[in-house]
């Protein structure tokens, strides 16, 4: 077996990713998605060595070519992330907008300045 | 009508708020402007003409100011009706007298301004089959028949307004309190009311393209 350039630069970028998203600390929860990750890694090393890999694969589950099962599990992989994204976002934006209404609200101060409440406060500063 | 706060959520609308709240005070003096991150100088001239001005950070949508709105009245005690009202003039104060008499008298809790209880109101054609369809889909997935659902003139009592949470920030907040409303049980009225489409409200108001964004909010919730 002759490895091409093509498949050092290949398994390169897998590996640094894999790394990088390995990295970190992170819940229990995550180990799963790790463990799954570095699965993932192999098979891709795995098919850039043997690239026929996934053409008989393809087969098997009824695709033509390789490519062309790569290229299906790539849109459902990134419909899932966009969603997974949107959702992030989502709670992302339920958080700031909790967050600046917060700000927002004590900065204005109670609806009825003169209520007894607010008064109590200002009668230490009424003498100096 | 002390114990009635006008919200009005307020974005860049500097050339017309101090008239639209003055006109409000002389009937509510209660108003509170939620002011959602305006770049020109609406902040200040809604403080000028009276109202209590919250000011959000940045811009969060209209949705997120009505919540602030409600938020900040439910800290006054004596509070036991809240408007929402527009900024850009479109609604009439007469309107809003009948609606918050409704409620005293007991009525109901909630009373929604409808544009379509009478021909007052002068819409196109295209708006006016949007906002049908609007209303469509707000009875079909609520548990309320309205005959408008978009409108933004509005009363509520107290009791409700402490159960609403409004969290879609933009303008499909408008279904979903509606939601939240038919979900809570409480009684609800329409009132008719007229809503002037002058030219200024016309150039600043929605474009029916974003009745497409409002659904996609909707959906993807």
């Amino acid at each position: 077996m002759k490895i091409v350039a093509i498949q050092l630069v290949l398994i390169v970028a897998v590996v640094v990713v894999a790394v990088r998203l390995l990295r970190g600390r992170g819940a229990r929860t995550q180990a799963v998605r790790r463990l799954g990750l570095l699965v993932f890694a192999a098979l891709a090393a795995w098919s850039i060595l043997f690239p026929s890999v996934v053409t008989s694969f393809a087969r098997l589950v009824g695709v033509g070519r390789g490519t062309d099962m790569v290229l299906y599990a790539l849109v459902v992989a990134f419909l899932s992330f966009t969603l997974t994204t949107f959702g992030r976002f989502h709670d992302f934006e339920t958080r700031y907008t909790k967050l600046a209404r917060r700000l927002a609200l004590d900065e204005a101060g109670p609806p009825r300045p003169s209520a007894s409440g607010s008064e109590q406060q200002e009668e230490p500063y009424a003498g100096s | 009508m002390d114990d009635t706060w006008v919200i009005i959520p307020l974005y860049n609308e500097e050339d017309v708020i101090a008239d639209v709240i003055l006109d409000v005070r002389e009937k509510f003096p209660q108003v509170v402007c939620i002011d959602d991150g305006s770049t020109d100088g609406s902040a200040d001239a809604a403080a000028a003409a009276g109202a209590r001005v919250v000011r959000h950070p940045f811009n969060l949508g209209q949705g997120a100011a009505l919540q602030t709105g409600f938020q900040f009245t439910l800290a006054d005690p004596s509070m036991k009706y809240v408007v929402t009202f527009d900024a850009d003039g479109q609604h009439q104060i007469a309107d809003v007298v009948g609606m918050v008499e409704r409620l005293r008298a007991g009525e109901a809790e909630v009373v929604f301004g409808s544009r379509f209880m009478d021909d007052r109101t002068k819409a196109n054609f295209a708006k006016k089959m949007v906002l049908r369809a609007a209303v469509g889909y707000t009875n079909l997935t609520t548990n309320t028949r309205l005959t408008d659902a978009h409108n933004g003139l509005r009363a509520i009592s107290r009791r409700v307004v402490a159960q609403l949470d409004i969290t879609q920030n933009r303008m499909a907040h408008a279904s979903e309190l509606v939601a939240q409303i038919g979900a809570s049980k409480a009684v609800y009225v329409e009132h008719p009311v007229h809503i002037l489409y002058t030219d200024y409200s016309k150039a600043k108001g929605q474009s029916l393209w974003n009745s497409i964004n409002i659904l996609a909010d909707l959906m993807l919730r």
